[in-house]
């Protein structure tokens, strides 16, 4: 049974990595602007230019 | 692509109607060259998915023109001031750009770095309006990003108040989520550890007491960041407190001093339990308190961040100006402004300082300044004062006072900009906690005396309880939650507070200073009426031909007022320069200006309003009055009001509007030619008849009333637009909504007071059981989260369940869309 010592200690240590994300993401300001990500991720992503996409290709 | 053919065409660009179909690229059309330019631009540099995201999406460039506008970009000292960071090759900016308004102006200014070779980076905050660039200046200046940016339609805003660079607020609130975050997670793993324990483990069993002291130290671990990081905010405001209490600075022991005390005692006795005892403690209690009352914080310093409450002269004066010293054209910062330097104004700038003219013809609006929409001539050798625009030609003027000591900006000098305004934020928690800090402590004495000669092992467990319970968290989180949720519904229904504090200020309030032009009166839309004989059609149209020659904002308002339908043949035509202006239209001689230009009889009585008599032929016809347009309702506003409020009104105008006003207001309480000083001195005085004021004005003369008096509203048509430093942003369009906004603040006050009751009951259950030494870990566990989640359910409910029954939930369809910003 010493098996759940085990796997609370896990559970808390990958709990802490996501904490440890939060911190990061919280430092470097990702919480600053909680708007604009919400129009940004709307945009599609650049249109390839429809000569490279032929050449790679085979 | 789209292409419409049915009339009126719409600009491709911005979505105007074309006058024409003459400004074509390839099957487009545009309303102006700018539009097309802009197009070009974008379709050069295959950016068109611009129009793809919104259609139509463009600003409209018709009144631009900035040739010249940025120059003084090129002086590095100045662009120094204005850049956040610099290296030899990379330099950082933020600029302000007003004219953001969709998702579209995010993707275009986010792909900047497409059209201009040598920016590396742009990233927009689309609620403050502001594009965070990075560029290589050896490839690129700032100027040029500023002339391109302007090109496209998206101008920033440089001004004086641009130098100033708040990074602090941002970092008082990650400092805030942080922690929140830290203490969340603590919490919930230690509720999880504490399962066990509330399931009543068999101690005399080895597997069981293994698992009970594995989960002792591991919630003891836990709870230390919770006691050390996430609540030493509180250990450090109740350290003040002390202190200043006994510095006899403040006679108010402040909440923060049971809370601390609360949290030092849970951590203490849980220490005390895990080490001495092998018991299980109280962190799971701890660590709720703590993450409850840190989102109660964070709920409290919530606000809008599109809406800019600080704003003073600086944020519409200009960073540089141009000035002849020494024979040489060159920029200086104003705030460098000297008595005496030489300084030149063109067209559609603004005059920094007071100055006198020395050449040119000034034609200056002051509209900004005080609302008037009528621009005044001035002629070299008059004194022109600081905050006004040109409009015209070039202004060569000597400077006589520095920009801080101007007539208009000296305001800014006067005590009431210097302190912070009081904002009573935990006043009402205060004055409870003077009572509340006392008794918790008399109580836990009490408790402890009673026990230490009764059954001495019982008093420190009964002692910590009573300081434990009595910590008055449901207390300190039901105003948060309460001014929280009003400031919401406020906001719905547009009217916008800058933080909780000003509801209870509002609250306080027992008189009302209005303002006129621009509060009581609308903002620049001023009726034509004409006074004498009824003009025929054909004499219409010819006024409104003569007039439509003239840029003179009266004569422009004549030309829209009585509308032109035929063209007609103009013989001659002559401006006199403040006076008048006449023509002979179809062999008619109309003239139309001033009593002096025109001759008028004596016994006419004399107009007060904006106004110009008219001649046709020699014969006096009538005289064309601007008067202002009252807001819809503000006589039963003002009727409302003042069965609760006193009111006032103070007017910078002329007595104009005298008898219309007067009936509305008590003997007294109106006065006109008020300067910006004499309104502050109004509201001075009235509060040291101790009464409370609510200042509603919204010019940049009002910015010193709004200032000294307790609550500031700005009026304003467009709150995103204009608003001088205030507490409060009111929507013009529900001016008429005054007196419930009012009235609500004071239900929202009794709402807050019907929760401290609440959890005060819960308090004296809770004290019931600690006094008694019969708190267990599992009962302060279940208890102090309930009382706190319903302490915070009944405030929040209560405030919605009556701001339904005051109908500020009708709120009409097309305004749903503005919710979304």
């Amino acid at each position: 049974m010493k098996v759940i010592i085990f796997l609370a200690i896990t559970a808390v240590l990958t709990a802490a990595g996501f904490l440890v994300a939060f911190i990061w993401a919280t430092r470097n300001g990702q919480f600053d602007d909680t708007y604009t990500p919400s129009i940004r991720m709307l945009f599609d992503s650049e249109k390839e230019d429809p000569n490279q996409e032929k050449e790679v290709r085979p | 692509m789209i292409s419409s053919t049915e009339t009126p065409v719409k600009c491709y660009h911005c979505g105007d109607d074309c006058p024409d179909e003459s400004i074509l690229s390839e099957d487009k059309h545009f309303c102006c060259q700018g539009c097309r330019t802009v197009y070009e631009i974008l379709e050069e540099n295959n950016l068109c998915t611009y129009y793809d995201l919104n259609q139509n999406a463009g600003v409209s460039l018709k009144s631009g023109d900035h040739k010249g506008k940025f120059d003084y970009l090129d002086q590095a000292e100045i662009v120094t001031q204005l850049l956040d960071y610099q290296s030899d090759t990379v330099s950082k900016i933020t600029l302000y750009i007003p004219a953001v308004h969709c998702s579209s102006c995010v993707w275009l200014l986010e792909n900047f770095h497409k059209i201009k070779k040598g920016v590396v980076s742009s990233r927009l905050n689309f609620l403050k309006k502001e594009l965070s660039l990075s560029f290589d200046n050896r490839q690129v200046s700032l100027k040029e990003i500023a002339g391109l940016l302007t090109t496209l339609g998206y101008e920033p805003q440089i001004s004086l108040q641009s130098r100033e660079k708040s990074t602090v607020k941002n970092n008082v609130q990650r400092n805030l989520i942080l922690r929140i975050g830290v203490v969340g997670f603590c919490t919930g793993n230690i509720m999880l550890m504490s399962f066990p324990e509330y399931f009543h483990l068999d101690l005399q069993n080895k597997v069981d007491s293994t698992y009970q002291g594995f989960f002792l130290y591991f919630n003891f671990i836990l709870a230390l960041p919770v006691f050390f990081y996430g609540a030493s905010d509180y250990f450090k405001s109740a350290w003040i407190s002390i202190r200043e209490y006994f510095k006899n600075t403040d006679s108010v022991f402040s909440v923060d001093i049971p809370i601390a005390l609360g949290i030092t005692a849970l951590f203490g006795r849980s220490v005390y339990e895990t080490f001495a005892n092998h018991s299980a403690g109280y962190y799971d209690s701890l660590a709720g308190l703590v993450f409850f009352l840190l989102t109660g914080r964070w709920i409290q310093q919530v606000t809008y961040n599109y809406l800019s409450f600080e704003r003073n002269y600086k944020s519409y004066f200009p960073l540089a100006v141009k000035t002849l010293r020494d024979q040489k054209e060159q920029f200086i910062n104003v705030s460098q402004l000297e008595k005496g330097d030489i300084i030149l104004i063109h067209h559609q700038e603004l005059i920094p300082a007071d100055a006198i003219l020395s050449s040119g013809k000034g034609l200056i609006d002051y509209s900004f300044v005080s609302g008037e929409t009528d621009p005044q001539s001035r002629r070299p050798g008059d004194l022109i004062y600081a905050g006004g625009r040109q409009k015209g030609g070039q202004l060569q003027l000597v400077v006589q006072k520095p920009v801080s000591q101007s007539y208009l900006t000296q305001l800014w000098n006067n005590q009431a900009f210097k302190e912070e305004k009081v904002m009573p934020t935990t006043e009402l928690a205060n004055a409870f906690s003077k009572y509340f800090t006392v008794i918790t402590l008399l109580i836990a004495t009490i408790t402890g005396i009673y026990w230490y000669i009764n059954n001495p092992e019982v008093m420190l467990n009964s002692v910590t309880a009573v300081l434990m319970v009595a910590c008055p968290c449901a207390l300190t989180l039901s105003m948060p939650f309460t001014m929280g949720t009003t400031m919401g519904i406020f906001g719905r229904n547009k009217f916008y507070v800058k933080n909780q504090g000003v509801i209870q200020l509002l609250n306080e309030i027992d008189g009302i200073v209005f303002d006129k032009t621009g509060t009581l009166t609308r903002n620049n839309s001023e009726k034509i009426i004409f006074k004498g004989k009824p003009l025929t059609e054909n004499e219409k149209n010819l006024v409104a031909h003569l007039c439509s020659a003239s840029a003179h904002p009266l004569s422009q308002m004549i030309a829209r007022d009585l509308g032109q339908q035929e063209k007609l043949t103009t013989d001659y035509f002559k401006e006199t320069e403040g006076q008048g202006i006449e023509g002979r239209i179809d062999g008619h001689l109309i003239r139309l200006g001033k009593r002096g230009f025109i001759e008028v009889p004596d016994l006419d009585p004399l107009v007060r309003h904006t106004h110009s008599y008219l001649s046709i032929d020699g014969m006096l016809c009538g005289c064309f009055v601007a008067e202002p347009v009252f807001r819809p309702h503000w006589q039963k506003v003002i009727k409302k009001l003042s069965r609760s409020f006193k009111l006032f009104l103070l007017s910078g105008d002329n007595d104009a509007e005298k008898d219309k006003l007067q009936p509305c207001f008590d003997q007294h309480a109106v006065r006109f030619h008020q300067t910006p000083q004499d309104k502050l001195d109004f509201i001075r005085q009235k509060q040291e008849e101790n009464m409370h004021i609510l200042m509603i004005g919204d010019g940049l003369n009002d910015a010193g009333a709004l200032r000294q008096s307790h609550v500031g509203i700005a009026i304003s048509e467009d709150v995103k637009v204009f608003t001088p430093a205030c507490d409060a942003i009111l929507d013009a369009s529900v001016f008429d909504r005054l007196n419930d906004f009012l009235g609500f603040s004071k239900t929202a006050i009794n709402i807050v007071k019907a929760s401290f009751i609440l959890s005060l009951v819960y308090n004296f259950i809770g004290i019931g059981w600690a006094v008694s030494g019969q708190l267990s870990p599992v009962m302060a566990a279940i208890f102090m989260p309930l009382s706190s989640i319903s302490v915070v359910l009944f405030a929040t409910g209560l405030t919605h369940l009556f701001a339904w029954l005051k109908g500020f939930y009708r709120i009409p369809a097309s305004d749903a869309n503005l919710r979304s910003l």
